[in-house]
């Protein structure tokens, strides 16, 4: 590596991105995070001909959000929760799916490679339209599913139409969406232990579920931690399918925080609670953020580099 | 270990169906007839055959679709050249230089590209808006070019950590600059990395949907996600117009994804990107 006193070379080559995003990242943050302190509204938010007039209101929106959080009705606290289950079970079913195929995938059978492109294709389809294609499959009267169930002399199910099963649809879709990125990383990481390992395992008489606690799993653990990680920071942030799927309905039972500052920001026009909620995003987000450092960290220690 | 694969051939061919069916379905119902699409009856292969949808969809308003086509193509190229240019010196730097403040830029950059769209979106609207640059394919790229350039920023870097520092030294002891360095040495040798990451960057763009529906209000400045979303407001769900576009829109992303799909993991594990 370079010595220190060619630093200035690298302050340099920084130096337009710092630039752009000062302006077009940093400044605006701090701005988004001021406004969480305003009562910001449609009327007040000011255009290319009008002044803003919004006033400064300390901690009130704080206060309003969390201050609902043990009261009977608080949509502050569903959406938290909402978002918690969302994040929860998609990851969860991404990883144990993601795994069980990578494991199928690693074995020597053939037409592996068909079998693996055809199961990236939800990956590599635009989430939008993957959105659309289930949301026509969902539809009530002529959608593929109720067909099915109508055919098998089944009753319809409403998919989109009720608190329970629109964010089962809605999950089932994500889930759909994000177990190939978790396979093929997975895949990747059962493909860099070494055979030797299994074949003296097996000179020792170990069974397939001995190796696969003993070996597999331990040496998997530094790519499922750095895929999990990031698996989850975009899970909590998926915007696409909840907005497309269900539009956080019937009556916020679907809505996560990311969805919900949307709508209160550009449906609602209550940017001042809109941006509280971006602050509150924002403060998990960072949690995360160090969490997968030292993952990532952790791993690079091992001398695993993914 | 020799047993029959004869279980694990089943387990993987229902789950490849069960990846590739919800595509399938709009497949099929992109080329049948409207009151096919609309009946109860399950049909794989249409009965009756027909590229009546396409043509709609090519052709009504005066092939608004095509101009939404040119905007997404415009923008998604120009934000991945604006990523690409601003963000190669950068992860160059990261990479190579000892620096005061580089774990600070480093993290900076790791945390700008875990932000969800949601939270910039506000402020950037008002600062967009102010400027008169709703509807304009310059205020989208800006807004766009938070997410490309930490996202091109982490990828580059993680190429160029693959280069071994004893070519640039040779260079440097042969008379050549940093800059020449860099330009004649390092950029070559990352070509492959650089059409990655202009292609993931590309793809991103292609495929955003939250900063577009809210910069662009205008009919004629949407970009295709948002055009297909017209299909749902203006004729109450045309599902098999919709399916036509959706096709049109996947089938370019979809060939060249599967087929750059191996070179692109890689890169996508150390860099990470948005989801």
């Amino acid at each position: 590596m370079s010595t220190r006193n060619n630093a200035w070379i690298a302050y340099v080559f920084l130096a337009p991105v710092f630039i752009v995003m000062t302006l077009l990242v940093f400044i605006p943050l701090a701005q988004g995070i001021s406004y969480s302190f305003t009562n910001m509204n449609q009327y007040n938010m000011g255009n290319q001909f009008l002044p803003p007039s919004y006033e400064w209101i300390g901690l009130k929106n704080y206060s309003d959000l969390f201050g609902t959080i043990f009261q009977p009705k608080s949509v502050f606290r569903d959406v938290l929760v909402q978002t918690a289950i969302w994040t929860f079970v998609n990851v969860f079913f991404h990883f144990t799916l993601g795994l069980f195929l990578a494991l199928l995938l690693n074995r020597k059978i053939k037409g592996r490679g068909i079998y693996r492109m055809l199961l990236m294709v939800p990956w590599a389809v635009p989430s939008f339209v993957g959105a659309f294609a289930w949301q026509w499959m969902y539809n009530d009267k002529y959608g593929l599913f109720n067909l099915v169930l109508k055919n098998l002399g089944l009753p319809a199910v409403p998919w989109l139409g009720d608190s329970f099963w629109a964010m089962f649809s809605a999950i089932l879709v994500n889930v759909w969406i994000g177990i190939p990125f978790m396979m093929v990383t997975l895949l990747g990481g059962l493909q860099s232990i070494p055979e030797s390992l299994y074949e003296a395992a097996r000179i020792d008489g170990a069974t397939w579920w001995q190796q696969l606690k003993n070996i597999t799993l331990p040496l998997l653990k530094p790519v499922a931690a750095t895929a999990t990680t990031l698996g989850i920071i975009w899970t909590f942030n998926m915007f696409n399918i909840i907005y497309l799927i269900t539009g956080g309905g019937p009556v916020h039972s679907t809505e996560i925080l990311v969805t919900y500052a949307y709508r209160e920001a550009f449906r609602n026009w209550n940017l001042g609670i809109a941006s509280t909620y971006g602050v509150v995003i924002l403060s998990v987000l960072i949690v995360f953020t160090l969490f997968y450092r030292r993952v990532l960290k952790a791993n690079a220690n091992e001398g695993v580099y993914y | 270990m020799r047993q029959s694969n004869g279980w694990v051939h089943l387990i993987l061919i229902i789950s490849c169906f069960l990846a590739v069916f919800p595509v399938l379905w709009i497949l099929a119902t992109s080329f049948k007839p409207e009151a096919e699409v609309f009946s109860s009856s399950i049909q794989w292969i249409p009965e009756t055959f027909t590229l009546e949808n396409y043509k709609t969809v090519l052709t009504r308003s005066n092939g608004i679709f095509l101009t939404w086509f040119k905007n997404s193509v415009l923008i998604a190229l120009f934000t991945t050249l604006v990523g690409l240019v601003l963000s190669t010196t950068a992860a160059y730097a990261i990479s190579r230089y000892k620096f005061r403040g580089r774990s600070g830029v480093e993290l900076s950059v790791l945390i700008t590209q875990m932000f969800p769209g949601a939270l910039l979106i506000i402020p950037l609207y008002l600062i967009i808006n102010k400027l008169g640059l709703l509807n304009s394919y310059f205020g989208i790229i800006l807004a766009y070019s938070t997410v490309s350039v930490p996202f091109c920023i982490m990828n580059l870097k993680s190429f160029f950590d693959t280069i071994p520092y004893e070519l640039e030294e040779a260079a440097r002891v042969d008379g050549l600059s940093h800059l020449g360095t860099f330009v004649r040495i390092v950029l070559p040798l990352s070509l492959p990395g650089l059409a990655v990451t202009a292609f993931y960057s590309f793809i991103t763009a292609w495929n955003e949907f939250l900063i577009a529906i809210t910069l662009m209000n205008e009919e004629t400045m949407y970009t295709l996600p948002i055009g297909l979303q017209q299909f749902v407001n203006q004729f109450n769900t045309d599902y098999h117009l919709m399916a036509a576009a959706a096709i049109l829109i996947t089938l370019p992303v979809l060939c060249f994804f599967l087929f750059a799909q191996r070179y692109l993991i890689s890169g996508m594990t150390a860099g990470g990107t948005k989801g």
